[in-house]
């Protein structure tokens, strides 16, 4: 077919300055790195970017390196490479990367696009909240470090600036155990209809958590962590190790569901939502804490 | 009788050499000829047309449930550079009505919309989205009616009508089945009032197509349909044209389950492309699509089963509610088989029935895999359970005891005059292996991959259901099916070509009438002619029928051509007709020695046969009583599940879904399987999470992100037997194979999660809020 019909402008940087050149000079433009969010706006013509940044050709997006002791995990790297190559720096965004879409989806899809889309459903949100990562921004003007908590400032928005592009992500690789769980009606191939991710970090003495799909924003259950971490330490379980109290792990519970505040619609009911987070922050929080003893009793032996 | 037994895991063996185009006859399976191409996506579907300068045609859709167009403003629309026509239903040529049984819809609404997504005005321009665009610009001024979306309340008497003109206002048929007197008192009494929810069909190819104006004021249209005779009529209706003016052509078909049986862009993109006089393609995208075809009815469902303390059925009680939508579709049959089937294949004494199809303002309802009897089943099969429960029976055994059996009547007093293996199928998937205990991956485990679990809560259950459904149509219906099969030489060698207006829509019909052609011609070569409208009707690829009716017609076109044939072998070779076959394309004596090569006898004088084939006839149900010989003929089939639920979290993992199915007779057993597990898998979504919810008349989940269908990650093994008791009434004793196991694979499910839970779920898809609450 002949006829273009005003498309969108296509700007296609090859390199990460270029990039930022582009958002500069053109701030209205859209940028796509897998698409798997973006194409499915536009074909269901909610949306119409004027134009298009084009950032799959960007090989800095695409690295995984190490910076000051932490992991920086390039916006352009897709589910399969966080699988592959990060599961034990990383275990609670592996975990979360396994449960995306399809095989296609993991493959084309980006933490970057994670970000951007700002969803309230996305799945890195939880365990990036967990593990404390920062997301780094930048512009022509320079670059900025957010902690991700406070990256959402709404559904679907963040504190992305129109001249900015995300980065990357720096995350800490994981000291103790980390857990993420995911609901959906089917057992593959669904968006959460809550997500919950926990971090055990026993160096610190400290308990991190990301609760998805049940507020308007991805976010932290700060108060069940803080008083996890504190009856943690009080009964001295960090370095003695021992069980868990059955009334710790209900209580936490508790306080995961307290921190959420879901909404009704197609895909739960808020009551659901918050039974369920419940749950989840129970059983990741019973696993996780198994494994930091086993760990132990393995070192132990070994010693 | 015969059994094919396949296990839970391991691919079955193919029978037959798949390889090669020209071997497979019946009871083979060959490889099928579109097989290759849908794997590797080089098939041409419908969305794929293309013609030379044609231009694109989009609807513009009512946004209310319920509305009165005050005005419609196309002017903005027509003056955007690239359109070349804009059309509302004052653009209509012809009758402005639609409809299967009804003429109850217009092409394009006038002064009332009834629902939400009614075409309200079409554009055709150069460029898909200049004309979505020019479609924006239509100004439609609406004044707003209140909606009627409660199905119990449209017959109310205070309820407005919604068609004026129907005779029984909001009703659009009630059906009811009575017999063997008053309803006795019983010993044991159980009731229930189940609802199912609106199910889609969720085929993979959206609704699309290309009309061609030949210049003389008629169309070539082609387009993924299930029907084209139904098509052609209704589009030369609409359009005001002469018959065969419209012509219609079978372009691919991604999917159907009963969504293509009404129309859908079909006069559409006539009325644009007579308008134009340009070639217009039509193509809905996946959003569009849930508002472009029909849906299952969902139903609410009152039952009530009395019966001995030993659990023997004395009757039998229900009232069915569908809700039928804005328009008729096919409503009436819905509820005809609602009500002539609706307690399932059990023997009741005494029955008090009536099932009815409403009008609302929600989406209009009407055909899909398993029509009427999907809806029943989830009641039938729950009261079967509680009724075993109650007098403490085994549930494989308390429909063992009450199931229908050869000889029997049924609720409407037809004799059941074929095998009715109602006691051998549920025996059958209890006794095959069960599976074994729950493991530690992930992927077995309910919540899958999204890590809910690693055993906490788990509980596992096992449902059972066996159910029935009427092949063909039904209720007096004249359903036939027209084949031409023509013999002639092509490069020396003899070729069976067959022409029908069947349409495959996957299931795997081109492959079946090859199988007849080489089986009854004994040649190798067969060629599929396109299905088109130039033959007269093969009726609808619906209610299982094609093997049955088609493949009926096209057996009987070949033994005409044959007769000829070897009456002209005879007169050569001066033998008796009688005493001569078909058979590697030669012409063999009864002992089989070759004769003459077919090809010889045929030189270049070809053979050509077109017959209608019809089944035996039916009756419409007596009005007062239901009772009569509504049906042509009966398959029953068998499900286990064994499911395993979280209940904490209200998810659940189906572990097996196990499966015995009499087809009568398996004219390509692959073929068979994979119509069983499909229709299984159909069954299970319904089940579990297929919906498309409304909420005021307005549907919030049109899209594969919210209406969820069953991944393969969703889907267990199934170990599936297939029995072969031939019906003697029908050819080769074939009996329809693609609907019933849509029947009894949702209940199956559903009981299993009822015992895995320990919970009285009432109402399908069970979500998994339902579980938990
Ligand atoms: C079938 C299917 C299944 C899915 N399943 C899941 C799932 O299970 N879990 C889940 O979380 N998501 C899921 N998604 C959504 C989607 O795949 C993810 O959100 C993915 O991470 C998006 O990444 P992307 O690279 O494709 O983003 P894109 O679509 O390219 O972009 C998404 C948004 O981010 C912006 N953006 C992208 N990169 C940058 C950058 N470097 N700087 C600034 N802005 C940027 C874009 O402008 C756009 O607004 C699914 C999508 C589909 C189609």
């Amino acid at each position: 077919m002949g006829m273009t019909l005003d498309a969108p402008d296509f700007h296609v940087p090859t390199s990460w300055e270029q990039a930022l050149a582009v958002k500069a000079a053109h701030p209205e433009a859209v940028p796509v790195a897998g698409g798997t969010d973006l194409m499915v706006e536009v074909n269901f013509d909610r949306r119409r970017p004027p134009a298009l940044l084009d950032l799959t050709r960007v090989p800095e997006l695409a690295a995984v390196d190490r910076v000051d002791g932490r992991v920086r995990l390039g916006a352009g790297v897709p589910y399969a490479r966080m699988i592959t190559e990060l599961g034990s720096e990383l275990p609670g965004l592996a975990m979360a990367a396994r449960t995306v879409g399809s095989p296609q989806i993991r493959n084309r899809g980006t933490a970057g696009g994670n970000l951007g889309s700002a969803s309230p459903a996305g799945d890195c949100h939880p365990p990036l909240l967990a593990a404390g990562a920062e997301v780094e921004l930048a512009s022509v003007r320079g670059v900025r470090r957010v902690p991700v908590a406070e990256f959402f400032t709404g559904p679907k928005r963040s504190v992305l600036e129109p001249d900015e592009l995300i980065a990357a992500v720096h995350v800490a690789p994981a000291t103790g155990p980390q857990q993420f769980a995911k609901i959906g009606p089917r057992n593959a191939m669904v968006i959460a209809v809550t997500a919950f991710a926990l971090a055990l970090h026993p160096e610190q003495r400290r308990v991190g958590t990301g609760i998805g799909s049940a507020a308007p924003t991805p976010r932290r259950a700060t108060d069940a962590e803080e008083f996890l971490s504190g009856e943690l330490a009080a009964a001295g379980l960090w370095s003695s190790r021992g069980p868990l109290p059955e009334s710790l792990v209900t209580e936490f519970g508790n306080r995961v569901r307290a921190a959420a505040s879901p909404i009704d619609d197609v895909r739960g009911s808020a009551d659901y939502r918050r039974h369920v987070l419940a749950v989840l922050a129970r059983r990741t929080l019973t696993w996780a804490w198994d494994a930091h003893r086993s760990t132990e009793q393995r070192t132990g032996r070994t010693a | 009788m015969s059994t094919t037994t396949t296990p839970a895991t391991t691919p079955r063996p193919a029978a037959g050499d798949r390889t090669s185009a020209t071997t497979g006859r019946i009871g083979d399976s060959p490889l099928r000829p579109d097989g290759t191409l849908k794997v590797t996506g080089e098939f041409a579907y419908s969305s794929d047309l293309w013609h030379e300068d044609m231009c694109w045609g989009v609807t513009l859709r009512s946004p209310h449930p319920h509305a009165r167009i005050v005005a419609i403003d196309t002017t903005a629309a027509l003056a955007r550079p690239g359109v070349f026509a804009v059309l509302t239903a004052a653009d209509v040529p012809g009758v402005n009505r639609t409809g299967l049984e009804h003429a109850d819809q217009p092409a394009l609404a006038e002064d009332v919309v009834r629902y939400q997504g009614e075409p309200v005005a079409l554009v055709a321009a150069d460029h898909p989205e200049t004309a979505r665009r020019a479609a924006a610009e239509i100004v439609v001024e609406y004044a707003v009616l209140p909606a009627l979306t409660d199905p119990r309340r449209a017959l109310d008497p205070d309820t407005p009508l919604l068609h004026p003109s129907h005779p029984t206002g909001n009703l659009v048929r009630e059906v009811p089945v009575r017999r063997g007197g008053p309803v006795p008192d019983a010993p044991v009494v159980v009731s229930v009032e189940f609802e199912v929810g609106m199910q889609d069909q969720a085929f993979l190819g959206p609704e699309s197509g290309l009309a061609v104006p030949d210049g003389e004021g008629g169309v070539d249209l082609y387009v993924a349909t299930q029907w084209l005779h139904t098509d052609q009529q209704q589009v030369q209706r609409v359009l005001g044209i002469g018959p065969d003016a419209a012509r219609l052509h079978l372009a691919g078909v991604g999917g159907a389950f009963g969504g293509r049986e009404d129309l859908s862009m079909h006069v559409h993109a006539c009325l644009l492309a007579l308008r134009t006089g340009k070639p217009v393609k039509m193509s809905y995208s996946r959003e569009e699509s849930f508002f472009g075809h029909v849906h299952r009815h969902p139903a609410h469902l009152r039952y009530e089963f009395g019966a001995d303390d030993d659990g023997t059925l004395r009757y039998g009680k229900a009232e069915l509610t569908f809700d039928g939508g804005a328009y008729a579709s096919s409503t009436g049959a819905v509820v005809g088989n609602g009500g002539t089937l609706g307690l399932g294949p059990y023997r009741f004494p005494v029955v008090e029935l009536v099932a009815r199809g409403v009008y609302t303002n929600n989406p209009p309802c009407g055909a899909m895999r398993g029509f009427g009897c999907v809806q029943a089943a989830f009641a039938h099969e729950y009261l079967m359970d509680a009724l075993a429960e109650r007098v403490g029976a085994d549930p494989v055994e308390l429909r063992a005891r009450n199931g229908m059996r050869e000889g029997d009547p049924n609720i409407t007093g037809q004799t059941i005059d074929s095998a009715a293996p109602v006691a051998e199928l549920i025996r059958r998937v209890r006794d095959m292996p069960l599976p074994g205990e729950r493991g530690t991956d992930l992927l077995g485990l309910p919540g899958g991959v999204g890590n809910t679990t690693h055993g906490e809560g788990v509980r596992r259950g096992i449902g059972y259901s066996v159910t029935y459904k009427n092949i063909g149509f039904s209720e007096g219906f004249d359903d036939y099916s027209t084949a031409r099969v023509r013999l002639s030489v092509t490069a020396g060698e003899p070729v069976a070509s067959v022409h029908t207006a069947a349409a495959e829509v996957g299931q795997g019909l081109v492959s079946v009438q090859a199988q007849i052609a080489r089986t009854e011609l004994g040649v190798s070569r067969v060629v599929i002619e396109p299905a088109d409208t130039a033959i007269g009707s093969a009726g609808s690829t619906s209610a299982s029928r094609q093997t049955y009716v088609t493949g009926g017609a096209v057996r009987a076109a070949c033994e005409l051509v044959r007769a000829r044939v070897l009456e002209r072998a005879a007169g050569t070779l001066g033998v008796p007709a009688a005493s001569l076959r078909l058979d590697g394309d030669k012409v063999v004596a009864a002992g089989g020695e070759v004769l003459a090569g077919l090809a010889d006898v045929l030189g270049d004088s070809p053979v050509e046969e077109t017959t209608e084939w019809r089944h035996r006839p039916t009756v419409e149900p007596d009005p007062e009583t239901g009772q009569g010989d509504a049906h042509v003929q009966y398959a029953f089939s068998a499900h286990r599940a064994v499911v395993d639920v979280d209940v904490e979290l209200g998810l659940v993992k189906v572990i097996a879904l196990d499966t015995a199915q009499d087809v009568g007779k398996a004219i390509n057993p692959d073929a068979v399987l994979g119509q069983i597990q499909g229709g299984s898998v159909q069954g299970m979504g319904l089940a579990l999470m297929e919906e498309v919810l409304v909420t005021d008349g307005q549907v919030r989940n049109p899209s594969f992100t919210d209406y969820l269908i069953p991944t393969v990650l969703d889907t267990p093994p199934m170990r599936i037997e297939v029995l072969e008791n031939p019906d003697p009434h029908a050819p080769y004793g074939v009996r329809g194979v693609g609907e019933p196991p849509t029947i009894s694979s949702g209940p199956a499910v559903a009981a299993a999660i009822r015992a895995a839970a320990g919970k009285d779920l009432r109402r399908v898809p069970i979500r998994p809020e339902h579980i938990v609450s």
